[in-house]
């Protein structure tokens, strides 16, 4: 048995490395993906509009967990090979997607509706409407519960650790199953995932406190 | 001219915006137009015919329909009946999509001015030329300048909105209509926010706007610049024109009670 030391801690660095790129595989393809359900929610057409409410309600209500199993041993019923990152990644973009979706359309709706009659009334067609007169406004809106939300992102990374995906907190497991110190070593982790996610938290609110102003 | 209703399919929606002979003296021409909202009726057959050149005021209580009939002109409302024909558009049962074309002869000023807050005054201005006109940008700019010169804001062009009053939020509004130089332009209450001394400075650019021959409709409170400025005064009554005619003769010898009443309490 070896003790915690300075060379467990850099392991875990490395480890949380993993957790970063996982957050921001997550962040970035739930943002695609979470910006085309938005839109799909507040469409004037009934058949996007129903493909994402069914969209966002099945996955908002589904642990993610489970996603993360149903990722991960659906994909290799296909007789694929799934690296852990991938099943990873894919089942936090759901994830994400869906949260974010639901978010995003509530920024968008929060635009006051005469925003949209006087670009109309200018000539701007949908698309321009959208461009150049709600989604700047919308994105205003949203910076302060999307930065809220990468922080839950983050942390529910930790969750890819049982499909085995060596990240912070799985790193954090293989450290303790060879110094036998869980309490050094989980709040080292602790530690770590607040230094990734405190910055968040910092620009949420500095975000947040700067749109207050520009409202008043 | 065509007349679509309720159940034409798009293609015929699409055919009912056609432009009709340009030397036609009446800019909008309402006949026996109604609108309804759910069983509610709003507008119960309203006629209307504005020329070239005109201003027409309508007045009338809240509820009356006014500010619903002007909406009606910009296609902002569909219509449950009668026809509207403005700008050499004809219009039946209106279709948003379709009546983009409609917007560039017409231009709208809301109550609450609706300006881009995300924009500056100038970029509020630019964006319908570059956007929808295609304008390039240095010629845009220059129209910007010259719709705020006509305002007297030719100061404020790199200002937020935010960092206006609510006197000059209104002309930044109006401005941004002109700038597309629109043949008819629509005020929709747009003074009913302003305190008295700011409603002056707005009031004066619509009264210019009326002496360079802008043909205009407008929904009012302001009963004494109505009767000073308007040619026509239109006393709207339960969704129908109560009384129309010049202001003088029809403020000096009203013809129903109703209007009776609401000038002796309006003024």
């Amino acid at each position: 048995m070896n003790s915690f030391s300075l060379t467990h801690v850099g392991y875990l660095a490395v480890a949380a490395q993993w957790t970063i790129v996982l957050s921001l595989l997550a962040f970035v393809g739930g943002a695609v993906l979470g910006l085309i359900l938005a839109l799909g929610r507040v469409s004037r057409l009934a058949a996007p509009r129903r493909m994402a409410v069914a969209y966002i309600q099945v996955v908002q209500g589904t642990p993610l967990l489970v996603l993360l199993f149903l990722s991960y041993f659906g994909i290799s019923i296909l007789g694929l090979n799934v690296p852990p990152l991938l099943a990873a990644a894919l089942s936090l973009t759901l994830y994400t997607s869906a949260f974010l979706g639901e978010i995003w359309r509530g920024c968008i709706e929060a635009v006051p509706r005469t925003q949209w009659e006087a670009a109309e009334c200018l000539g701007l067609n949908r698309f321009g409407q959208y461009l150049h007169v709600i989604l700047p406004q919308a994105a205003r809106i949203a910076i302060p519960p999307t930065v809220g939300f990468m922080v839950q992102v983050v942390k529910n990374t930790s969750l890819a650790s049982v499909i085995g995906f060596l990240e912070l907190s799985r790193a954090g497991q293989v450290v303790n199953n060879s110094t036998f110190q869980p309490f050094t070593v989980f709040l080292v982790i602790a530690f770590m995932y607040f230094a990734l996610c405190y910055p968040l938290s910092l620009a949420s609110r500095h975000f947040e406190r700067k749109l207050h102003v520009g409202r008043q | 001219m065509l007349v679509a209703n309720d159940l034409a399919p798009a293609g015929a929606r699409r055919a009912a915006l056609t432009p009709a002979a340009t030397d036609a003296a009446a800019v909008v021409s309402v006949q026996n137009l109604v609108k309804r909202f759910g069983p509610h009726t709003v507008l119960d057959g309203v006629s209307l015919e504005i020329e070239r050149g005109q201003m027409v005021a309508i007045v009338g209580r809240s509820g009356s329909g006014k500010s619903t009939l002007l909406r009606c002109i910009n296609a902002l409302e569909s219509i449950q009946g009668g026809t509207l024909r403005v700008c050499g558009h004809a219009l039946g049962a209106s279709d948003k999509g379709v009546l983009r074309e409609l917007r560039r002869d017409v231009g709208i000023v809301f109550q609450s001015y609706n300006l881009f807050p995300h924009l500056t005054v100038e970029r509020n201005i630019t964006l319908a030329l570059t956007a929808v006109k295609k304008m390039a940008k240095a010629q845009a700019v220059e129209i910007a300048h010259k719709v705020l010169a006509l305002v007297g804001l030719s100061d404020k062009a790199q200002s937020y909105p935010e960092q206006l009053s609510g006197g000059q939020s209104q002309r930044v509004a109006i401005a941004r209509s002109l700038a597309l130089s629109p043949q008819l332009m629509l005020f929709d209450e747009v003074t009913s926010a302003l305190d008295p001394e700011l409603t002056g400075e707005v009031l004066k650019v619509m009264e210019d706007l009326k002496r360079q021959g802008m043909t205009m409709v407008l929904v009012t409170h302001e009963m004494a610049f109505a009767r000073r400025v308007a040619d026509i005064v239109v006393f709207m009554h339960q969704g129908r024109v109560w009384e129309m005619g010049p202001p003088e003769e029809l403020f000096t010898r009203p013809r129903t009670a109703e209007f009776a009443q609401f000038t002796s309490s309006g003024l």
